[in-house]
């Protein structure tokens, strides 16, 4: 087998900012130091945490174009699977990892085979209903915080390694988001991606020639979820904390957003958007404190309009418009 | 005294469900005709509740909150028809639903810039302010009011598209919008018309919900979300189904609510019935989606493509 599943032209812009985001995100703790550094390193996987859940939900948006709404539940889920057993005194972070993977996978195929019964604005809406259920029954544990959420004592306990450290952090988050990207890459150009996106453009077609495209697509949905648990479980780590708010349904938006941002249907599109949205969510309220002090927390309101142009003009998204060959006459279409 | 309960219970019901009808009667209507999602419809409900109380406090005078709420919904409907979402009409449901998502966290922003970020007090209007003694039971005046209001907004609702020119074009419309426009209709006006529509009948439902929930900025979307539910259970794009649905969420959601936690404790022991009633309870509606969709995934009313009824 072999390493890369397509050969990579390596003079293509999209290569070129790919290997430079990588290498800086390599590099960058090393030259945080301080306390100023160590906001910035939590910052950054954080951005990573997010950029981790996009990568899945873009397994099926941009790959099996299933319109996901409720995907932050799995990332609720994940944290929980965190939180939850570290009450009750379980701190091993491989049995975390291991509840929050037989939990999401469980209850992904459930939620999948009811909600993939419907397609379109029907399946926006069925996914966004369930994780409104998940996140209502979360608010109602109220032995697990309810509303408020539960505090972790101290981060998972992987034996092999130490998270307590900011910086070991960073860098399982980074291993995490590689992991995915190398993954994601792979699945979309195997016989299984093919058609999953054959799936996105035609089902009916894909169907004809035979494929059991429900069971290709109740796959990828439970895979994208996966990856969504996994960030929960980071993020749970990142915060010390677990709550309702990780599956709030602006969070699946978000996601969507960062997606579209990065570029639709690209493997590396969802980290770039996620660097992107989230710098702009921690740049837009010091911009609006210089300009306008008194309307300092009002910047959602430029958020809101930036995602609604986003909407109307960016057709591909920013790593989407970048040319996938270093030729610049051919079209090439690096996924 | 538990069947007193109960009747009070399912008029609360029906009161919470005529809401979710005004609500879901625009949306459905701008899904079934435009193929439109539009994620902003509970802004719409907010902004009406926010012009509403204002317009009650300045006046004093209920129906003219009433009447503020509608035309300003609505013209603020009609503007964002005309000037942003027109472009989005043609792309996917995934361009629609970003940019109503950023519209969302536009109006909430631009509320709370507005009015501040608490809650604003609307009162019952005085002349609704009494209970009224029916079978045995004292219920508010103001509850019976919404439900009176609901229902006639129903029966106007299907007097408008099943009786009248203008809805023979909206039916016309949903299916065959290219046949209508060759024939002299202006296409794009009835989009707009009908966007208004149910933009004024969202305002309708937030000014008649300020005074029994607080108005307040993001109050929209958890109604959006029940929303969504009942259009989906009543089959998209249709009114009919949005009435039945929108009915059957809110008896069931305030039923739910009400005893599930006393069901629980009859079945299992105190404690877990305490903790599981509550987490039961508001994820009633929900499964009850997912049943109906697994049954009939197109909802119980379905429509044959954009069809309007």
């Amino acid at each position: 087998m072999k390493l890369f599943p397509a050969a990579i032209d390596w003079r293509a812009p999209r290569t070129l900012v790919a290997v430079f985001v990588l290498i800086t995100l390599l590099l960058l703790p090393l030259l945080m130091t301080g306390d100023s550094g160590s906001f910035y390193v939590k910052f950054i996987t954080r951005v990573m945490i997010y950029a981790l859940a996009a990568i899945g939900l873009n397994f099926i948006l941009g790959f099996g174009g299933m319109v996901s709404l409720g995907h932050a539940m799995y990332v609720m889920l994940g944290a929980y699977a965190v939180a939850i057993p570290a009450q009750h005194g379980i701190v091993s972070g491989w049995a975390h990892l291991g509840i929050a993977l037989v939990a999401t996978a469980v209850l992904a195929a459930v939620i999948g085979a009811v909600a993939l019964r419907t397609t379109g604005i029907a399946f926006i809406m069925i996914t966004l209903a369930f994780a409104q259920m998940l996140f209502f029954g979360a608010v109602s544990l109220k032995d697990y915080g309810g509303d408020d959420g539960l505090t972790l004592a101290a981060r998972s306990d992987f034996a092999l390694f130490d998270l307590s450290s900011n910086g070991s952090l960073y860098y399982v988050t980074l291993f995490c988001v590689v992991l995915a990207l190398y993954l994601s890459w792979r699945a979309v150009l195997s016989p299984f991606g093919l058609v999953l996106r054959g799936s996105k453009s035609n089902t009916r077609r894909a169907a004809a020639l035979g494929h059991p495209v429900f069971r290709y697509q109740l796959v990828a949905y439970v895979a994208s979820a996966l990856a969504c648990a996994v960030a929960g479980v980071l993020l749970a780590n990142l915060t010390q904390f677990a709550s309702p708010a990780y599956g709030a349904w602006t969070l699946s938006g978000e996601l969507i957003v960062i997606v579209i941002l990065g570029g639709l249907g690209t493997v590396f599109g969802p980290l770039i958007g996620a660097i992107l949205l989230l710098s702009l969510e921690e740049i837009l309220p010091m911009l609006v404190e210089l300009t306008l002090p008194d309307y300092k927390s009002n910047w959602m309101l430029l958020l809101g309009a930036f995602i609604f142009i986003i909407a109307l003009v960016l057709k591909r998204g920013v790593f989407g418009s970048l040319s996938a060959s270093s030729a610049t006459h051919r079209k090439g279409d690096k996924q | 005294m538990t069947t007193q309960l109960a009747l009070s219970q399912i008029l609360n019901g029906l009161q919470l469900g005529v809401l979710l009808f005004l609500l879901a009667a625009g949306l459905t209507l701008v899904f079934g005709i435009m193929s439109f999602v539009n994620l902003a419809h509970g802004s719409l409900f907010m902004l009406g509740a926010y012009f509403g109380a204002a317009a009650f406090a300045k006046t004093d005078s209920f129906l003219v909150g009433v009447f503020a709420a509608v035309v300003g919904a609505g013209a603020v409907g009609l503007l964002l028809d005309r000037f942003a979402l027109t472009k989005l009409y043609e792309r996917d449901h995934l361009d629609q639903v970003l940019a109503t998502f950023g519209l969302i966290l536009f109006f909430n922003e631009l509320i709370r810039i507005i009015w501040g970020p608490g809650s604003i007090f609307m009162q019952v209007p005085d002349a609704l302010s009494q209970t009224v003694n029916m079978f045995g039971i004292s219920y508010p005046s103001y509850r019976i009011a919404i439900i009176g209001v609901g229902l006639l907004v129903a029966l106007g609702l299907y007097l408008l598209i099943q009786k009248t020119r203008v809805g023979m074009l909206i039916r016309a419309g949903a299916t065959h919008p290219a046949m209508v426009a060759s024939l002299g209709v202006n296409i794009k006006w009835l989009n707009t018309l009908v966007f208004a529509l149910g933009a004024a009948l969202a305002g309708l439902a937030g000014v008649m919900a300020g005074p029994i929930i607080s108005v307040q900025p993001g109050m929209g979307e958890p109604v959006l979300i029940l929303t969504l539910v009942v259009i989906i259970i009543g089959g998209l794009g249709s009114i009919r189904g949005a009435f039945y649905a929108a009915l059957i969420v809110g008896v069931v959601d305030t039923l739910g609510r009400a005893f599930m936690p006393t069901i629980m404790r009859g079945i299992f022991e105190r404690n877990t019935a305490d903790a599981a009633g509550p987490a039961l309870a508001s994820m009633l509606i929900y499964l009850l989606m997912a049943a109906v969709l697994a049954l009939k995934p197109q909802g119980l009313f379905p429509t044959s493509a954009g069809a309007v009824r």
